[in-house]
């Protein structure tokens, strides 16, 4: 490639909605760097991957997920809040079976068919009831919680499966099982969204439901298709929990993921209005969260301090990615440059 | 032109309600149902006292469900209303026990600083056009950051002012009494309900949330309004946080977690859009004390574990907001075919 090609190209993911999030993530690894010799090093252990990368992906791996079917239901402009509580319901509900001595597949099948069903719950509660989706998912998330106390009884219940240890824990190929599986889920769901109309539809739903549907799309169906896929992600991510722990915490699996995942899908340049996506965007926002929570790990930071490490960062990335913001800098810098000639002279007045 | 001309019928039959006024009138329905479900239910339910109760036992939560008011009637949204009530609890706590301040002194920093917390998200939604779910959700994550680096544990109030203030309450004639958070939460709802109903603030903020082009269009000033209703939701939180400290008599960073969600199920339940321009603070109000009869029957139940509280907290929540829908659905088609 030459080099007028290559510049252009660079000008273009310059422009790009991708290239404030990426440039925050590359940042943050090289800040790790500085503060962990070896933070990109990759080391091969009896026949496995490990390694502060690797860390990140493992355990931002349900994040990821989560997000990504979060990415879709923002999509068609609605929202949901009760993904936390589909994640522990799942895990309860796979660990539950698995401890009465139901086959590994009887357990995730149930757990994933749950997930789905609660899934398209939500969705029916936003098309047919006419319910507001922060509101209709807020139920779920309100009762979905207790019904995973009620599946644990309200303890958290422990199995010994090593072959469920796999989706969460395990390795294939040297990899964590996990980020296959996420990245599996990844390139279907680009398929299927980019590939095909379906991905315009789920588009078109989010900008205007009521055109969509006058034009012939089944506003409708997508709206359940999008909450119901949604909630399979999440069910999946609350199984790679729980197999990672090799236990169901009602109370606590997947506690205000919900709000991690919407974070992700903004960071990456989603907007919460609906009617544009982007998935790879979504990765990266769920790739700087999990970097941040393991820098302050391996950074040493109090751990109590996270939020507000969080909270520094969500700002910079969406003031960053904000054109007035942006604008407002830059004529400030415009302006400083300009000035330096009157700065000077009043200098030596004043001497 | 709809709105005008159900007026009009209205006139025709002075006992029907106007169109508008529906949602917050079913949502009384429903309250006044819940109440009568219980006093039958229960004995000693049906009481005067347990109905002040309600005021009692969710004081702070009026008053944050009316700052979410107005920012949900731009078109905007709240969410770190549950960790500024944290702060301002643990800030009450150590200006207090800590710093060795005098309360009277100590209350009206912290209302100034959530009122600034506030201010200073609206700023960046409307100066850098941040999306409100996620500058406030920043907030939400600095205000709780802030309460646990201030302190992981649980700090006791004990001041004479919060004490005199908590320990003694209002005497209504009948035996029954209002604890003083309870009558700073009516007088909060009051003075929001005139400034949203008869002054020009109020008329600024159903304009923008109606259609914010229009309203800039009309000369109005929208981005002091919108900055405005986020001070005004900062300021209430701060003083939600005070009235907490004083029910609780501590300050706690865990606080208070999920009380926005609280906040804005309140305010739809009271029949306010999400997308904002229509609803009224009555409704809020209403919709805290749906919130609140829904508590107290599980409590006068008794034998609940705690999961099926949350079960038949959602389950509750679905029948009103179901029943909510239909009856407004089949209003409107009333209307429409009319």
């Amino acid at each position: 490639m030459n080099r007028a090609a290559l510049t252009s190209r660079l000008a273009a993911f310059a422009r790009s909605s991708l290239f404030w999030p990426v440039t925050v993530l590359v940042a943050m690894l090289l800040g790790n760097v500085i503060f962990t010799h070896g933070f990109l090093a990759i080391h091969v252990r009896q026949g496995h991957l490990y390694g502060s990368l690797i860390d990140i992906l493992l355990f931002g791996a349900p994040l990821i997920l989560v997000a990504l079917g979060m990415t879709i239901v923002i999509a068609t402009g609605g929202i949901d809040l009760s993904v936390g509580a589909t994640v522990a319901i799942s895990g309860a509900l796979a660990c539950y079976l698995i401890s009465k001595g139901h086959g590994l597949f009887v357990a995730i099948g149930v757990a994933v068919v749950a997930s789905l069903l609660l899934g398209a719950w939500n969705g029916l509660l936003v098309t047919r009831l006419g319910i507001q989706p922060i509101i209709a998912t807020l139920i779920l998330m309100v009762a979905g919680r207790g019904v995973a106390q009620l599946i644990t009884g309200g303890q958290i219940i422990t199995i010994n499966d090593q072959d469920y240890k796999l989706i969460g824990g395990g390795y294939w190929l040297g990899l964590p099982f996990a980020i296959i599986l996420v990245a599996i889920a990844l390139g279907v769901t680009v398929a299927l969204t980019r590939r095909t109309a379906l991905g315009m539809l789920l588009e078109s739903v989010g900008g205007n439901a009521e055109a969509s549907r006058l034009v012939g799309i089944r506003a409708a169906g997508l709206i359940v298709l999008a909450y119901a896929f949604c909630g399979l992600c999440a069910g999946i991510a609350g199984l790679m929990i729980s197999s990672n722990t090799l236990s169901a915490d009602g109370n606590h699996a997947g506690l205000w993921i919900e709000l991690d995942a919407i974070l992700a899908v903004v960071l990456g340049g989603t907007a919460l209005t609906g009617g544009r996506f982007s998935l790879a965007g979504t990765v990266v926002g769920a790739l700087i969260i999990q970097t941040l929570d393991t820098t302050i790990y391996t950074a040493g930071i109090p751990p109590r301090t996270t939020l507000v490490f969080e909270a520094v960062v969500v700002t910079i990335v969406c003031l960053l990615q904000s054109p007035a913001f942006r604008a407002k800098v830059m004529r400030r810098r415009r302006r400083r440059a300009k000035e330096p000639a009157p700065a000077t002279s009043k200098q030596e007045v004043t001497a | 032109m709809s709105d005008v001309l159900s007026g009009v019928v209205a006139r025709g039959r002075p006992l029907a309600p106007r169109r508008r006024h529906v949602p917050v009138l079913v949502t009384l329905g429903l309250f006044l149902g819940a109440f009568l479900v219980g006093a039958v239910r229960y004995p000693n339910f049906g009481t005067a006292q347990v109905f002040l109760d309600l005021f009692i036992d969710n004081g702070f939560l009026i008053v944050v469900a009316v700052g979410m008011t107005f920012v949900i009637l731009t078109g905007g949204i709240d969410l770190s209303v549950g960790s500024v009530v944290a702060l301002s609890g643990m800030l009450c706590a150590i200006g207090t026990m800590k710093l060795h301040l005098p309360a009277p002194a100590v209350i009206p920093l912290v209302l100034a600083f959530g009122t600034l917390f506030g201010a200073g998200m609206g700023y960046m939604i409307h100066v850098f056009q941040v999306q409100p779910f996620i500058a406030t959700l920043a907030g939400m994550f600095l205000a709780r950051g802030l309460c646990l680096t201030l302190s992981e544990n649980q700090i006791s109030i004990d001041d004479s002012f919060f004490d005199a203030l908590a320990l003694n309450s209002l005497h209504l004639p009948g035996g029954t009494h209002l604890s003083y958070g309870a009558v700073t939460a009516l007088a909060v709802f009051a003075i929001a309900a005139f400034v949203l109903q008869w002054t020009r603030t109020g008329r600024n903020v159903y304009a923008v949330g109606g259609n914010e082009q229009s309203a800039l269009l009309m000369g109005l000033p929208v981005g002091r309004t919108k900055i405005q209703v986020y001070a005004i939701s900062g300021f209430c939180s701060a003083l939600g946080g005070v009235l907490f400290a004083l029910y609780t008599l501590s300050g706690d960073p865990t606080h208070a977690i999920g009380m926005e969600l609280d906040a804005i199920a309140a305010v739809v339940i009271g029949g306010t859009v999400l997308t904002g321009g229509s609803g009224y603070l009555v409704g809020s109000i209403l919709g805290v004390l749906v919130l609140g009869v829904i508590k107290t029957i599980l409590s006068f139940e008794g034998t609940l574990s705690s999961w099926w509280t949350r079960i038949a907290i959602g389950v509750l929540l679905f029948g009103f907001i179901a029943l909510q829908r239909l009856i407004n659905a089949r209003h409107r088609a009333a209307a429409a075919s009319t």
